[in-house]
């Protein structure tokens, strides 16, 4: 179910209590750089989706032409 | 999933269609600065991207940093200066804004933009980069011969230079897009100038054993008399990946680039070219880019400590040797047994046999490979 914080949309994320009880105590402890657990969720799962979602650098179209030339010398 | 650029962008100065067509008649009217074999395949690295984040070679600033600091300017490691030297005489006239065409032969590779002039210091290049000004040092004496002043600036790409392996140039576009389709998460890259020995297949089987796939990319282009030719490397390594690797474990393609022989420094700057190739993992061995005896044997381990924030993971391997006990190829930290039972490759060894056409044995090099170089009335560069 989503609701409104400051006009951006948020939704419920569920994680065992064991992780929520180190999250609060990491923040608890990083001299105010996370004001709640929230702020430090969000913030590692940035982290985390912005490693693993590669901006590509070739389009599709350069991608089928490269392959082209793979197919062609034997890399595929 | 493969490696970020350098930088975090992989750069792209290869100009085409109504553009090229464009410049390359622009480039007619400009200067012409003619460059080394060696300059042009940096030329060509700098537009395809092997060079991330460098847009063309380097200003002052940039140079001065790499020199002290082996970081850019902006702080991204770098360790190797990558400039065009040019003589007072080339560029008499032009001044910082002028554009020069670059020139292979015949060949019109390049538009660049002079955005610094500087004076460089030869020896102290060296002092830094070889960690030593011994004239005896190839890398030393290749730069000594280099002309007084350093041109810095951008470049538009308007030809390749030409390729004789064009087989088997790849460039980090291509090999990102073959890695995904390939669907390896983990690359290791392996760096080589030699004809591959039994020590060497240890090694990147080594690295294998713990990653998707093996990227072997040897370097073709300057190197020092008695190292082998590069049509040598390159059917050398044909005849050990057909006949030794599993299938589809390998991806084999040459990288056009002066060997420096510094030792240190030039395996970060080796290892940042794989980068940006797309390898996760880069495999550093024993006297990674040495020469005779300017470094000690795993002194280009130590500089890896230097830099955490490289951006891609160095394969530490010890150098390996067959152990009549353990019955195999085994390294220093694996096996137990004393020295009467261990047989070094050693490569001045191998390359008196291959000198005097005695075949090698078994355990020193694959037959296959043996039968490749011997077929070579000179395989050494001269």
């Amino acid at each position: 179910m989503g609701f409104k914080i400051m006009g951006e949309e948020k939704v419920t994320v569920h994680i065992s209590k064991e992780l929520y009880e180190k999250a609060k105590k990491y923040v608890e402890e990083s001299e105010g750089e996370f004001k709640s657990v929230d702020e430090f969720v969000e913030f590692v799962l940035k982290e985390v989706l912005s490693e693993e979602v590669e901006e590509k650098v070739f389009t599709k179209e350069e991608e089928e032409k490269i392959k082209e030339r793979l197919r062609a010398l034997g890399y595929i | 999933m493969v490696s970020k650029p350098h930088g975090g962008k992989l750069v792209n100065r290869v100009v085409t269609g109504r553009r090229r067509e464009y410049l390359l008649k622009e480039a007619k009217e400009l200067r012409k600065v003619s460059v080394s074999e060696s300059l042009a395949a940096d030329v060509s690295n700098i537009a395809h991207g092997v060079y991330s984040p460098l847009e063309g070679f380097m200003v002052y600033n940039d140079y001065y940093h790499v020199l002290y600091d082996m970081r850019l300017a902006n702080d991204i490691p770098w360790t190797i200066p990558i400039v065009l030297d040019v003589s007072r005489e080339e560029i008499s006239g032009l001044k910082e804004g002028d554009d020069i065409a670059i020139v292979f032969k015949n060949t019109m590779l390049a538009i660049m933009e002079i955005e610094d002039i500087y004076k460089w210091d030869k020896k102290e290049f060296c002092k830094k980069v070889f960690k030593t000004v011994d004239v005896r040092h190839p890398g030393v004496a290749k730069t000594m011969r280099r002309k007084e002043l350093l041109i810095g600036g951008s470049i538009y790409l308007l030809n390749d230079v030409p390729e004789p392996f064009e087989r088997y140039r790849l460039w980090p576009i291509e090999t990102r897009v073959l890695f995904e389709a390939k669907r390896w998460r983990t690359i290791a890259g392996f760096q080589t100038r030699n004809v591959p020995h039994r020590g060497h297949e240890y090694v990147q089987k080594a690295a294998l054993t713990f990653v998707d796939g093996l990227f072997v990319n040897p370097l073709v282009g300057w190197k020092k008399p008695r190292d082998y030719k590069d049509e040598v490397i390159v059917r050398a390594y044909e005849a050990l990946i057909e006949n030794y690797y599993p299938k589809d474990s390998v991806v084999f393609s040459v990288l056009r680039m002066e060997m420096r022989y510094a030792g240190p420094r030039e395996a970060i700057l080796h290892a940042i070219v794989r980068k940006n190739f797309g390898c996760t993992h880069f495999i550093v061995g024993r006297d990674h880019a040495g020469v005779g005896n300017f470094y000690g044997p795993y002194e280009a381990w130590d500089i890896f400590n230097e830099f955490p924030d490289l951006g891609i993971i160095p394969m530490f391997i010890r150098e390996a040797f067959y152990c009549m006990k353990c019955g195999g190829f085994v390294n220093e930290k694996i096996c137990p047994h004393e020295e009467e039972y261990r047989v070094k490759v050693s490569g001045t060894k191998l390359r008196k046999m291959i000198l005097s056409k005695e075949k090698p044995p078994e355990y020193m090099m694959r037959p296959e490979v043996v039968e490749v170089i011997l077929n070579f009335e000179n395989p050494f560069v001269e």
